[in-house]
């Protein structure tokens, strides 16, 4: 090992999941994972629903220990959240009663980090996400996008070395959805960050990721790892490229046998 | 315009002072006519301006001033000792299911003994001082914020649990940044219910045995006084008291919980 490895690595061994179903029962939601994301890397994981999409971020997340197999940070086993690891839910999940500005302020707040580089941070962060007219609105006033634009900020305070998104757009409207990708993609070219992202697009998968790896129905697996061969940086005008269009069309094979 | 939306503006228009205003002189006025039309003798049902003139002069020479403080003394002790513990308690109904199987039935107990039967034993137990009534007031006043405060934290959003352990916070920083500010609004409908009943705990108290307070001087009033307008100005102090306390409170809620 090199003194000065880049850090963020993720990789999951023979990852085996599974939840309590009813008396005596249990639920396999992943069923042997392999997976490695290199830092630096945007991976996309695609499957039909109940392919275990959350849970194995959730594993990532530290957020749920597999019942079987190991999931590694950088080498060492994840045994709960870790603060290099930021996690975007699906949902905004704001607090209510706090404004936007205190909402991204939250996690600093957790790690009692001072106060005045606290306030600096979340400045500089609602510029970064665009909402610095926001900032002392409740989440009950923010449109949508707003709120998880909030999240997404909200997650980046601590800096995290890999970022979870868990179909962070999935409720806003195409067009907010695509634009968010952009800026996504803008702000995490800065600082390198590794990304492992749940999204349910084909199309989503491919803009963003520079693989994609697509999980098989319940229990999931891994059925395939599909490369993107897209120069960065993208803009939406790719998305109508050849090869966007053959990568479309190989992950879709690959998800007709995944739910098949 | 149709009749409808004219008749929203017109009440929009009347200042809620106004209306209570209105309500008030009527309920006067309704009062005044009932003495004048059945005739009752000052002792079965006194007319409005003689109770008006005797709650006033009563003030001014200091015949219920004394007996008010000591009341709201009570009230308030009581109240503050009452609400503090059963936010203790109805946490760890919220959170410790063994907690809640053992104890609810004797909450429940306590609760549907009347505090009317208790109050003698209490009276004779504490003796005819101070401890009695707060006992009673606490008493009275655990049952609703309890329970209040069991179904508000029962209610905290699981998701935003789970944001805050992927944040890492600690058991206390999820009492104290999630769990009380989302069960704040719930927790306050226990304590306007909790105010007012402390009120009802410290007069009944008081019957039972006491040197000060409204509630002997609404006996002595009825009994070695037969000063009827006095009893009425000693209900109207305590109506009084109620109203100034619950809207405290009321006023307290606006200001933590506020718009969300």
């Amino acid at each position: 090992m090199t003194a000065v490895a880049p850090s963020g690595r993720i990789e999951l061994q023979d990852v085996a999941v599974s939840f309590p179903a009813g008396r005596d029962a249990r639920l396999t939601a992943l069923d042997g994972v392999d997976l490695v994301v290199e830092p630096g890397e945007i991976v996309a994981l695609i499957g039909p629903n109940g392919s275990g999409k959350s849970t194995l971020l959730r594993v990532v997340a530290g957020l749920l220990a597999p019942d079987r197999g190991e999931a590694l940070l950088d080498g060492h086993r994840i045994d709960g959240p870790d603060p290099r690891v930021g996690l975007v839910f699906q949902e905004p999940r704001l607090l209510p009663w706090r404004t936007t500005a205190s909402n991204v302020e939250y996690p600093l707040e957790l790690v009692r980090a001072d106060r005045t580089a606290r306030r600096a941070r979340v400045a500089a962060l609602l510029e970064t996400v665009g909402l610095e007219a926001a900032a002392r609105q409740l989440p009950s006033q923010l449109s949508g996008g707003m709120r998880q634009r909030a999240a997404l900020a909200r997650t980046l305070t601590l800096e995290p070395e890999v970022l979870l998104l868990d179909e962070p757009f999935s409720a806003l409207d195409e067009l907010t959805r695509e634009r968010l990708n952009l800026e996504l993609l803008a702000i995490t070219a800065n600082v390198p960050t590794t990304i492992l992202l749940v999204t349910h697009s084909v199309h989503e998968a491919i803009f963003l990721a520079d693989r994609v790896v697509v999980l098989s129905a319940r229990p999931g697996r891994v059925v395939a790892d599909v490369p993107v061969e897209l120069a960065r940086p993208r803009s939406l005008a790719d998305l109508d490229a050849a090869v966007v269009t053959a990568t479309a069309h190989t992950v879709r094979a690959h998800l007709g046998e995944a739910a098949a | 315009m149709t009749a409808l939306s004219a008749r929203a503006s017109w009440s929009g228009q009347i200042p809620g002072i106004a209306a209570a205003a209105i309500a008030l002189a009527a309920f006067v006025l309704a009062w005044k006519a009932l003495v004048v039309v059945a005739g009752y003798p000052v002792f079965v049902l006194p007319p409005p301006e003689l109770v008006a003139s005797r709650f006033v002069s009563a003030w001014v020479d200091g015949t219920i001033a004394p007996h008010a403080l000591r009341t709201l003394y009570e009230v308030a002790l009581g109240f503050a000792i009452g609400a503090g513990l059963a936010l203790v308690a109805g946490y760890g109904l919220a959170r410790l299911p063994l907690a809640e199987r053992l104890l609810s039935p004797y909450l429940v107990a306590a609760q549907a003994t009347p505090i009317l039967a208790l109050a003698p034993l209490l009276a004779l137990w504490f003796g005819p001082g101070l401890t009695a009534k707060i006992v009673i007031c606490a008493l009275i006043v655990f049952f609703p914020v309890a329970i209040a405060t069991m179904v508000g934290v029962r209610a905290v959003d699981d998701r935003l649990l789970e944001l805050a352990r992927s944040l890492r916070a600690t058991r206390w920083q999820v009492v104290t940044t999630l769990e009380i500010p989302a069960a704040l609004p719930a927790i306050f409908g226990g304590l306007r219910v909790g105010v007012t009943l402390a009120v009802v705990g410290a007069i009944v108290g008081e019957w039972a045995g006491a040197d000060r307070g409204l509630g002997l001087l609404v006996n002595l009033a009825r009994g070695s006084l037969f000063d009827i307008p006095l009893l009425f100005a000693t209900l109207l102090t305590i109506a009084l008291l109620g109203i100034v306390l619950y809207a405290v409170v009321v006023f307290v809620e606006r200001a933590l919980v506020g718009a969300r």
